[in-house]
């Protein structure tokens, strides 16, 4: 079977644009290196069009953020009749907000840190003071806070003093209405993807990434040189296999499809905690799955491929 | 065998002069900013639509038919001698007597800044900026590793009792100032003039400390009331170094600028540019020279004022009618930037995030601020967008304003580090 004519879509209109756009052009240089034709555009308001007048054989959509993740672009291109790559739109729902995720995986027999997540209106109701009291009192110190949906780390902080989680609060509240505080656990970050072959899952040799800072934020991800990946994780063979399982019950219990990229800590004494799982994992040149790809031995534009080719076939 | 990488395996290698150059999630954030869905108060990009561009077009078409020989092959470093010579008439306009053979044309004036910067900055060498400064001129003082230190402004421009007070104490701890570096026209961010009185006074205090002043000009001839202002330039020629662009009046697409030197740092400057791109080019340059010649650019000139006057009208109207109190703002006289300071407590480069997703954009105070200023304040620029679009992005700002109060008021107003500040300009923002 081949593929005629393909679409990547990137861009969209989210904080993660930006680093959209950098995926998309990755996948599509990736494809077309393959001699596949690939258009790779934007999704906006001729989209819609284009698709109807010129139907793709499958879209590879590479949207972070809203609407790409969110599962709506997904459920406007199951309207269309269009076959695309990834989650279905109401896996993509769960898995987006990271509580959800989180309770869904955690009833699957996952550990994953103890967390509240609020909505800026209950601060202003109850208090922010009162509230944030008691947020400590409950989960204590350090804590993590991040926007409930969204990704990159943007608004994403680690707390140590008490007095530091109201900036916390705000500095999170910039990128979303509501805010996830978990429990911060000091440990190695890892994150495993999850790409399915011959329709089976399979799990990508565990990224560890040592941030400076300690925080894996927004520079850290795309532009700072100081971060360092080490792939394989260097983690006891015990700990991989746990995060190796992780990942797999992750995608499976969410319901996710093609692939996915699993965000996990080991904690020293080895055991996993699943912090969130995305949907439309980065494909940057500073990206984990295309690093895990590429030390599996694998060929991102054939991975790519492959996962095209496998829409042409499902019903 | 595990493997070990990092996000940029070139890190070790950079030079020191590379450090400061690290995108930031508000430059991200302007990604956003291009979609038409985004009312962008952010960019300063003229509305060159506004140009007769059928005459532009055939003007250009015909300059390749006649004279591609020309303008297709090498100039030489200084630029042109006709379009030097244009550029004369244009700035005695604003009383400047300069000689072609002082003229140096350059890609923008830009280039002409990094160009001065290169010739006389060396590490940690003082230089003078307006609080707050143009984005672009800081990201290239930080490229050549100076140390930026701000002096104020207000509603007349530079103050010249803080000039002559940081001079004095940049001289007590034994610093020298290698150039004071002032839009006194317009100024962007600011929107504010340097008036006449306090230009003498510039000038006097500059003289007296016997320090060089780059006098960047690019809005000057944009006024929208009464004759052009007298340039710096025009009254010490051999201690301003002034810059000129056609970025504002012509195109900006054209990268097309120049600067006015002392005779000895006009040669200076000409080895430096000829190091760095040899010549600019000469496609452009005679596109200007033509333009200059052919077109009625004087008349253009009028048309740009009066359409960025009815803009500018159109901004100030709806922040006056929208805004939230505690917001204040500056009104400027010409060129296309408002300047705009939150209540207390608020955090302009915090609010950034919330905006864009409010679908409306500006560029965070913290961008103008050498030294981590400017917090509560915003550039709010009325060049591109036409003025319903000004009205919308205003009443959807005011709005984000309105929450940003709500959620002071929620959280107290706090000191955080936010989403990181402008480090250099991408060409959408300056």
């Amino acid at each position: 079977m081949e593929l005629g004519h393909v679409v990547v879509l990137a861009g969209g209109l989210s904080y993660e644009r930006e680093v959209s756009l950098r995926s998309g052009r990755r996948v599509t240089d990736a494809l077309r290196a393959l001699d596949i034709p690939v258009e790779l555009r934007d999704a906006d308001a001729t989209l819609l069009d284009s698709l109807t007048d010129d139907p793709p054989d499958a879209v590879f959509p590479v949207l972070h953020g809203a609407a790409g993740e969110d599962g709506s672009i997904r459920d406007v291109l199951d309207l269309l009749g269009v076959r695309y790559v990834g989650a279905r739109a109401d896996a993509c729902r769960v898995a987006w907000d990271k509580p959800t995720a989180k309770s869904v995986v955690r009833r699957a027999g996952l550990r994953t840190p103890d967390s509240v997540a609020l909505p800026k209106e209950v601060f202003h109701d109850l208090g922010a003071a009162s509230v944030l009291d008691q947020i400590i009192r409950g989960l204590g110190l350090p804590l993590f806070v991040k926007p409930t949906r969204g990704g990159s780390a943007l608004g994403a902080s680690v707390v140590h003093e008490p007095s530091e989680l109201s900036a916390a609060m705000v500095g999170c509240f910039a990128y979303g209405d509501a805010a996830l505080v978990e429990r911060y656990i000091e440990g190695t970050e890892i994150a495993v993807s999850v790409i399915e072959r011959n329709g089976r899952p399979q799990a990508l040799p565990a990224v560890e990434i040592v941030a400076p800072g300690a925080l894996y934020n927004y520079t850290a991800r795309y532009d700072a040189g100081d971060t360092e990946f080490v792939t394989p994780a260097r983690l006891t063979p015990d700990a991989a296999e746990r995060a190796t399982a992780a990942a797999l019950t992750a995608h499976r219990t969410l319901g996710l499809r093609d692939l996915s990229r699993t965000d996990l800590i080991v904690d020293p004494d080895g055991e996993v905690h699943f912090l969130e799982v995305n949907v439309a994992p980065g494909m940057t040149e500073t990206s984990l799955l295309p690093r895990a790809v590429s030390v599996a031995g694998l060929d991102l534009g054939e991975v790519c491929r492959d996962l095209l080719l496998t829409q042409l076939t499902t019903t | 065998m595990e493997q070990h990488s990092r996000t940029d395996a070139y890190t070790d290698r950079y030079a020191a002069r590379a450090a400061g150059m690290v995108p930031s999630e508000i430059r991200a954030l302007f990604a956003m900013v291009a979609r038409p869905e985004v009312v962008s108060l952010a960019g300063g990009a003229p509305y060159v639509s506004a140009l007769p561009l059928d005459a532009v077009g055939s003007m250009v078409g015909d300059l390749v038919a006649g004279k591609g020989a020309e303008v297709l092959q090498y100039g030489s470093a200084q630029g042109d001698e006709t379009l030097r010579e244009l550029i004369c008439e244009v700035m005695a306009l604003e009383g400047v007597q300069g000689s072609a053979d002082d003229v140096v044309v350059t890609v923008g004036a830009q280039q002409a800044l990094d160009l001065i910067t290169k010739i006389f900055i060396d590490p940690g060498d003082v230089v003078l900026a307006e609080a707050p400064s143009y984005v672009g001129a800081l990201g290239t003082f930080a490229s050549y590793q100076a140390d930026v230190v701000h002096v104020p402004l207000d509603d007349a421009g530079l103050i010249p009792s803080a000039l002559r007070d940081t001079l004095d104490r940049l001289r007590r701890e034994g610093r020298r100032v290698k150039f004071l570096y002032t839009v006194p026209t317009f100024q962007n961010p600011a929107g504010v003039t340097l008036t006449a009185a306090r230009r003498t006074q510039v000038l006097e205090i500059c003289a007296e400390y016997d320090v060089l002043v780059i006098e960047d000009n690019p809005y000057g001839l944009l006024g929208y009331e009464g004759e052009p202002m007298r340039a710096l330039r025009a009254d010490d020629p051999d201690r301003v170094i002034y810059l000129g662009s056609f970025s504002k009046t012509i195109a900006s697409g054209l990268r097309v600028g120049w600067v006015l030197a002392p005779h000895a740092v006009r040669a200076k400057l000409v080895l430096a540019a000829e190091s760095a791109i040899l010549c600019p080019s000469n496609f452009s340059q005679l596109a200007v020279r033509e333009y200059l010649l052919t077109q009625p650019w004087r008349e253009q000139i009028k048309a740009f004022r009066e359409m960025y006057r009815e803009r500018r009208d159109a901004m100030l109207d709806a922040l006056d009618q929208l805004m939230p109190d505690g917001c204040t703002w500056t009104r400027p006289g010409g060129g296309f930037f408002v300047w705009a300071t939150l209540p207390e407590g608020l955090d302009a480069k915090a609010m950034a995030p919330r905006a864009i997703a409010d679908r409306v954009a500006y560029v965070p105070g913290t961008g103008f601020y050498a030294d981590g200023g400017g917090r509560r304040n915003m550039r709010l620029s009325f060049c591109f967008p036409e003025p319903h679009r000004i009205r919308e992005g205003v009443r959807r700002l005011a709005a984000v304003v309105e929450k940003e109060i709500r959620l002071r008021d929620t959280f107290g107003g706090v000191e955080h580090d936010g989403p990181g500040g402008v480090h250099t300009p991408g060409p959408g923002i300056v």
